[in-house]
């Protein structure tokens, strides 16, 4: 028995004038999945997780979200309110965080359930200091960003995203920015979010979350699937020239 | 005649030119601020051939002096009459305070859009970006993101805007509006008593003083949040509670 498919990315391609930069990539993200991107830099990984949500508008290919096909129409979206229902059932933390500095961090978790599924205030309140406490923070929520450190401010943003109630999160080098001794407690919340079974697509340079974490890996080379499957396989006996070079130089 | 007399004696004649400044200026800069947003906006995103026109009336506000613009609406909507009437728009040109009116609004309205697309520029794009990725609407993110930053940022130039043009209102005297600077001149006319621009520039100044000291205070409240960064933590341990 599979668990139902929650996205799927068809032979996704992205041009950035006459640079290919994604040649035809595919992604199935079934419920519970943790699925691992992993590619030297320029090598898409990004550019792709930045297409599942329509942030970056693949110059071609499908994107299935929700059973919901996105359509494109000359290189656009066809309906904004479509690409916003989307959105609105993936999560997304970014590498700088993005959180609204004018706005404490309760208000900033609050603020999506509030304004776009249009959750009461009070509910949306209690909700956003349940999932406050659950990343470590329930004594931070009268604060504004800038009084809090990276690993904190990251873990405000995943829970932003997580109070949504989205369908998967879409995690785009969530550690990349932090200092090294905060890297910990990120991936720490990161990792009990995949034992509760969130399905997560993570784009990431953390080779042991990866490994240890995911239920899958795709690895990406200039712009194509270089070598996909199971962690275990891949990071015993890598299959691709690329993808042994690639974890060489992180041993 | 003592300075004190003269003031006493003009004190009501200057309150309600005062209350004619206050009403100008405060009408024109807050239609000027609303025209600004969409003006602005279409500056920041709109293709160059599409602002050419509001470049050419931006460059045209500002480039040239507010008494000469002043005077082409005051004279200019004269020579127009018939056809002004015709349209049913003479009885507001007729009076001169509406032409001061829309002098100013012309004027300011170029100024802020300015101001503005400075501020909606310097919005960090990595929060619009978060806005739109949770499914905000655009016009939800403008709202709840793009503006509060923006006008955080543009704050202190919009009340440099706002100084510099209850000053200028004072040229609506010149077209025969009783303002603070029409009453004075009406009477100094009739006294010869220079001492009556004195006490009407000591008004000019309270009204700049308090205007200064309330925009600081809106100012304090739109940048709470980077006044914070510099308050002490309490202490850090975030797993107790």
């Amino acid at each position: 028995m599979t668990a139902p498919l929650i996205l799927s990315a068809r032979d996704i391609h992205k041009s950035f004038g006459s640079v290919e930069v994604l040649k035809g990539i595919s992604l199935d993200a079934r419920k519970h999945d943790v699925i691992s991107i992993l590619g030297a830099s320029g090598s898409g990984k990004s550019t792709f997780l930045r297409c599942l949500n329509m942030l970056e508008t693949p110059t071609s290919g499908s994107v299935t979200v929700h059973g919901e096909e996105i359509v494109l129409r000359n290189g656009r979206p066809q309906s904004m309110r479509q690409i916003e229902r989307v959105r609105s059932h993936l999560g997304m933390v970014f590498q700088q965080f993005n959180l609204w500095t004018h706005r404490t961090v309760i208000e900033n978790v609050m603020e999506g359930p509030v304004l776009v599924k249009r959750v009461p205030r009070r509910e949306a309140r209690e909700r956003a200091e349940a999932l406050l406490a659950r990343v470590g923070l329930a004594n931070r929520m009268d604060m504004y960003p800038s009084q809090l450190s990276g690993g904190q401010q990251q873990r405000v943003a995943i829970a932003r995203a997580l109070a949504m109630e989205p369908d998967a999160i879409l995690f785009d080098e969530p550690t990349s920015a932090l200092d090294p001794e905060l890297v910990g407690e990120v991936l720490k919340v990161m990792r009990a979010l995949a034992e509760e079974g969130t399905t997560m697509i993570v784009v990431t340079h953390e080779m042991a979350f990866a490994r240890d974490v995911s239920s899958r890996v795709v690895f990406l080379h200039q712009g194509r699937v270089a070598e996909e499957g199971s962690p275990d396989e891949m990071f015993r006996a890598p299959r691709s020239a690329e993808f042994q070079r690639f974890i060489a130089n992180f041993r | 005649m003592h300075p004190i007399d003269t003031l006493q004696a003009a004190w009501p004649a200057l309150m309600d030119g005062l209350w004619i400044t206050l009403q100008l200026t405060v009408f024109s800069s807050v239609l000027a601020a609303a025209l600004a947003v969409p003006l602005a906006l279409v500056r920041v995103h709109a293709p160059a051939a599409a602002q050419a026109p509001l470049r050419l009336y931006i460059s045209f506000a500002r480039g040239t002096p507010i008494l000469a613009q002043l005077f082409l609406i005051f004279y200019g909507s004269g020579q127009f009459r018939p056809l002004l009437t015709e349209w049913g728009l003479w009885s507001f040109f007729r009076d001169p305070s509406n032409c001061a009116l829309l002098a100013f609004v012309f004027n300011s309205t170029a100024y802020q859009t300015e101001i503005l697309r400075g501020g909606i520029q310097g919005v960090p794009p990595g929060e619009i970006e978060a806005a739109r990725a949770i499914g905000m609407s655009r016009v939800t993110a403008l709202r709840r993101v793009v503006l509060p930053h923006a006008y955080r940022i543009a704050w202190p130039a919009i009340g440099n805007e706002i100084i510099l043009l209850m000053k200028a209102s004072a040229l609506a005297s010149i077209v025969t509006v009783f303002d603070l600077m029409g009453q004075t001149r009406r009477i100094f006319s009739r006294s010869f008593d220079f001492s009556i621009y004195l006490w009407a520039a000591l008004l000019y100044l309270a009204i700049t003083a308090v205007f200064v000291v309330l925009w600081r205070l809106v100012e304090r409240r739109l940048s709470r949040h980077l006044a914070a960064r510099q308050a002490p933590l309490p202490a850090a341990n975030p797993r107790t509670t």
